[in-house]
């Protein structure tokens, strides 16, 4: 189980209905029945959809972008986004239905302005190619990189905010001082959303 | 690996005593059922998967009944070691309520009269071939079947099945299907009914006993239905716009391209295995299927997601007949309503006829999805 999917997993209240946009294989849904949660993955991917399929977990093959209208208003507790918002090409779109299908959402982003990222940027002068992001520019899947106050920004802009926020290094550990320069410091970061009151 | 030989068998499972109540109100009191049965029933007798066909289908889904050549129309995805696994899954094929290789339908002998039904047999519902199924399963000693699976009207029998009784069904298995026909697929099944009611051998449905049987209607129902179920690609890979036996046009009113060629084939050997009265009970059934819309929905709805009951529902890509819209409503109808649902769009050239082929990713698919309800 990778460190990142651990962490989200213990964002997640036992018993929940969790929805994972982006589910893979099922690894979290499968991790997250353990917890007494009932779930449901979204996964285009033929080889992870199969695997999911295999593992007796629901799944269907949408577009984020355009069919999550398949899922009803409050029809979950939870929906949980891992390392997938920047794929997407319409995120405002997709944050905008998260809010609408759960009261509350475990978001997981990569940080573009991560200090790599930054000086690989500020030195070379070519866009960042790392463990974070590991594809060039003209074949990445990441069409839409944010910075962490960027991505805070669309969350209170599609009627959220950040209940809790963890800070993670390349490696996907939390890092040791939540704190201190975090835009800086973190490679990824895993939101807790809720609906503003 | 393919089954062997096997026998189409028959019961009845109605009779005078215990007649079979119709969606329409009206009743059958003599109705007998042709049936297949492949792989073996176990101890728990909870290995059982129902496979309901479509409209032109019959019993025979899979083996033989003696020439190894001739096989089930669902044979590539029965069997041992195949995604309708006959080493450890008893599946069981009937012919549909109205058909016409075995069970009751409109030409069978109407019990009161001597004589076929023709039109006096009741107008069927989606939901009559469910409820004889259901007869059929509680004959074999079954209480539930592990799934329930078809394609096209078959998916439709599957969605029902479980919306109806969803305590006698874990799982069900909807492919190519729809829950509501387009004002096009209404229209498809107009034309092809009025082929054959317009047929001068029609005789009102009164055409058993004397000699007449509309055959030029029911083989251009046929042709015009085939068209539907195949994409332009496919057809376009399949015949291109090569000429009948010469390379160069002949310039004429006669069958000259390639596919003119294989839709009157189609067309000629539909008349030995199908009947006209069977075509239009069947696809008038199709034409009415709206169970979404039935005042019981809702309350159906609530019982198969309480049940925890899954369903898998898969579309092609190339299918027009009925496209991925179709499927993405059943999809989303049972996800609002809470049940847990399994939905993919399969890619696929061949049009609505995907559902018949081995295509590799949908048997893969069904194969899991069978197999992971199976090892919980």
């Amino acid at each position: 189980m990778r460190a990142d999917l651990e962490i989200v997993s213990s964002l997640v209240p036992p018993g929940a209905r969790v929805l994972d946009l982006g589910c893979g294989s099922g690894d979290l849904l499968e991790r997250l029945a353990t917890k007494g949660c009932r779930g449901t993955g979204v996964e285009i991917d033929p080889d992870a959809f199969l695997a999911s399929v295999a593992r007796g977990v629901a799944v269907l093959s949408l577009d984020l972008d355009a069919q999550l209208d398949a899922f009803a208003d409050d029809s979950y507790d939870v929906v949980v986004l891992s390392v997938t918002l920047q794929t997407t090409r319409r995120p405002r779109q997709v944050m905008a239905e998260m809010a609408r299908i759960a009261p509350s959402s475990v978001l997981s982003v990569p940080n573009f302005a991560y200090w790599r990222h930054r000086s690989e940027l500020l030195l070379s002068g070519r866009m960042p190619v790392s463990a974070e992001l590991p594809y060039p520019w003209y074949q990445t899947p990441n069409i839409h990189l944010s910075t962490l106050p960027d991505t805070e920004a669309l969350v209170d802009d599609v009627g959220l905010q950040v209940d809790t926020r963890i800070l993670l290094d390349e490696q996907h550990r939390p890092l040791r001082r939540q704190r201190v320069a975090g835009n800086l410091r973190a490679a990824r970061a895993v939101y807790t959303l809720v609906r503003r009151p | 690996m393919s089954i062997g030989y096997v026998e189409t068998q028959r019961v009845v499972l109605a009779t005078r005593d215990d007649p079979l109540g119709l969606a329409s109100g009206r009743s059958l009191d003599h109705v007998e059922v042709a049936y297949e049965t492949y792989g073996r029933l176990n101890a728990a007798r909870d290995n059982a998967i129902v496979v309901c066909h479509a409209l032109t289908g019959d019993a025979h889904a899979a083996g033989h009944h003696g020439d190894p050549r001739r096989r089930g129309w669902w044979d590539n995805i029965i069997g041992p070691g195949r995604p309708l696994d006959t080493g450890r899954f008893f599946v069981v094929s009937a012919n549909l309520l109205g058909g016409c290789q075995g069970t009751t339908g409109p030409s069978s002998i109407d019990p009161s009269t001597g004589e076929p039904y023709a039109m006096d047999f009741p107008l069927l519902a989606v939901s009559d071939f469910v409820t004889t199924h259901r007869r059929l399963v509680r004959h074999l000693g079954i209480e539930r079947v592990h799934a329930v699976v078809g394609g096209s009207l078959g998916g439709m029998q599957a969605l029902s099945w479980a919306l109806e009784a969803p305590h006698e069904v874990e799982s069900a298995v909807v492919v190519a299907a729809s829950s509501r026909l387009s004002a096009q697929n209404i229209a498809f099944s107009a034309v092809a009914r009025e082929a054959i009611m317009r047929d001068e051998n029609f005789c009102d449905g009164r055409y058993h006993g004397t000699g007449r049987s509309p055959d030029v209607g029911l083989a251009v129902a046929r042709m015009m239905a085939h068209i539907t179920y195949l994409s332009e690609a496919a057809m376009t890979a399949k015949f291109g716009r090569r000429f009948q036996g010469s390379d160069a046009p002949r310039f004429g009113f006669g069958v000259d391209f390639q596919v003119e060629s294989y839709l009157r084939h189609q067309g000629e050997s539909f008349l030995s295995r199908f009947d006209a009265l069977s075509y239009l009970y069947l696809s008038r059934a199709l034409d009415y299927y709206d169970p979404f819309g039935e005042p019981a929905a809702p309350e159906q709805l609530r019982a198969l997601a309480e049940a925890g009951r899954r369903v898998l529902v898969l579309s092609f890509d190339s299918d027009w007949r009925f496209d991925t819209g179709h499927s993405l409503v059943i999809a989303r109808t049972l996800e609002h309503a809470g049940v847990p649902v399994t939905f993919r769009e399969v890619s696929s050239p061949t049009g609505h006829d995907s559902f018949l082929l081995p295509v590799p990713e949908y048997h893969a698919v069904v194969a899991a999805f069978l197999g992971a309800l199976r090892a919980r």
